[in-house]
């Protein structure tokens, strides 16, 4: 139990210096060292299909904000209204907040979780899907439509990605617009 | 007190919530989102955990009984895929209003739209 504490305590941590450093990239490793101890809390918490996924995803997002941020720093600007800005984020985070009171004795004591689905999975999951791992036999045999979902919702943000970032077809707008002038 | 480790979970959601609504660069806007989208990992694996529970893989030398809960970790694994495509698709938007603007401050993006 210790140890979940010490590696949420680090976790929340590297959140408070990645949001408050100057610096984009060294921010960006922060977040890096966020989501490795996610990992790490993930493999304490017995769930090591998605230790592995979280360290994959991880290390990719990564690369791609320091790609994004790298020789693009940029100083801050502070001015303006700071204390309503502060306020109003201030006073949602506190909406926010009395609502998750209310809500989190609702929840189940840590430890001992409900489980009304998943028996039947862990009893069953073996003699009716073949697979010996039932996250695997959860997201490929019982909800396997999710994963199509999630296919498609993959695709659908590849997809938004190539038409934001690909050269060809702005080439041509920019000297449309040169030749209207 | 046995709500311990949810409270701190929250504590984190609230920082990455804090960094979407104050900050003005986009990056760290991206990044806050970033944090509260682990909080809310976090938190369901944290619910499916059962004490002394070991994970819920099949080997014929113990019981069956002692497994943690299954189904949350499918629905976070499914949610981690997501959250990496969501990811890519704000950072290629911000690159792109990089390139329009040459700034990632979101008062003067606002000042040029006029």
């Amino acid at each position: 139990m210790l140890e979940l504490y010490l590696l949420l305590i680090f976790m929340i941590v590297g959140a408070i210096v990645a949001v408050e450093l100057k610096d984009l990239l060294s921010s960006v490793i922060a977040v890096g060292a966020v989501g490795l101890g996610l990992s790490i809390t993930f493999i304490v918490l017995k769930a090591p299909d998605v230790a592995i996924t979280q360290l994959v995803v991880e290390i990719l997002c990564l690369i791609i904000l320091i790609r994004s941020t790298l020789k693009r720093d940029l100083p801050f600007s502070t001015s303006g209204r700071w204390f309503l800005n502060t306020m109003i984020a201030l006073s949602f985070i506190g909406i926010f907040l009395f609502v998750a009171y209310k809500a989190i004795g609702d929840l189940p004591p840590f430890g001992y979780p409900i489980m009304k689905v998943a028996s039947t999975y862990l009893k069953q999951g073996l003699a009716q899907t073949g697979a010996t791992n039932i996250v695997a036999s959860v997201i490929l045999d019982y909800r396997a439509y999710d994963t199509l979902g999630e296919a498609t919702i993959l695709f659908t943000a590849v997809i938004g990605v190539l038409a934001l970032v690909r050269r060809i077809g702005r080439k041509k707008s920019v000297e449309q617009e040169g030749s209207d002038e | 007190m046995t709500h311990t480790l949810y409270i701190l979970c929250l504590a984190l959601f609230c920082i990455g919530l804090y960094c979407i609504l104050r900050k003005r660069n986009i990056i760290k806007i991206i990044i806050g989102v970033i944090i509260s989208e682990y909080a809310v990992n976090l938190l369901f694996i944290l619910v499916a955990y059962r004490m002394q529970g070991r994970s819920p893989i099949y080997s014929p030398d113990a019981a069956i009984e002692n497994m943690v809960d299954a189904l949350p970790q499918a629905v976070v694994l499914t949610s981690i895929v997501i959250g990496l495509a969501t990811t890519a698709l704000l950072i290629a938007i911000a690159m792109r209003i990089y390139e329009k603007y040459k700034t990632f401050d979101i008062t003067k993006i606002n000042e040029l739209r006029g």
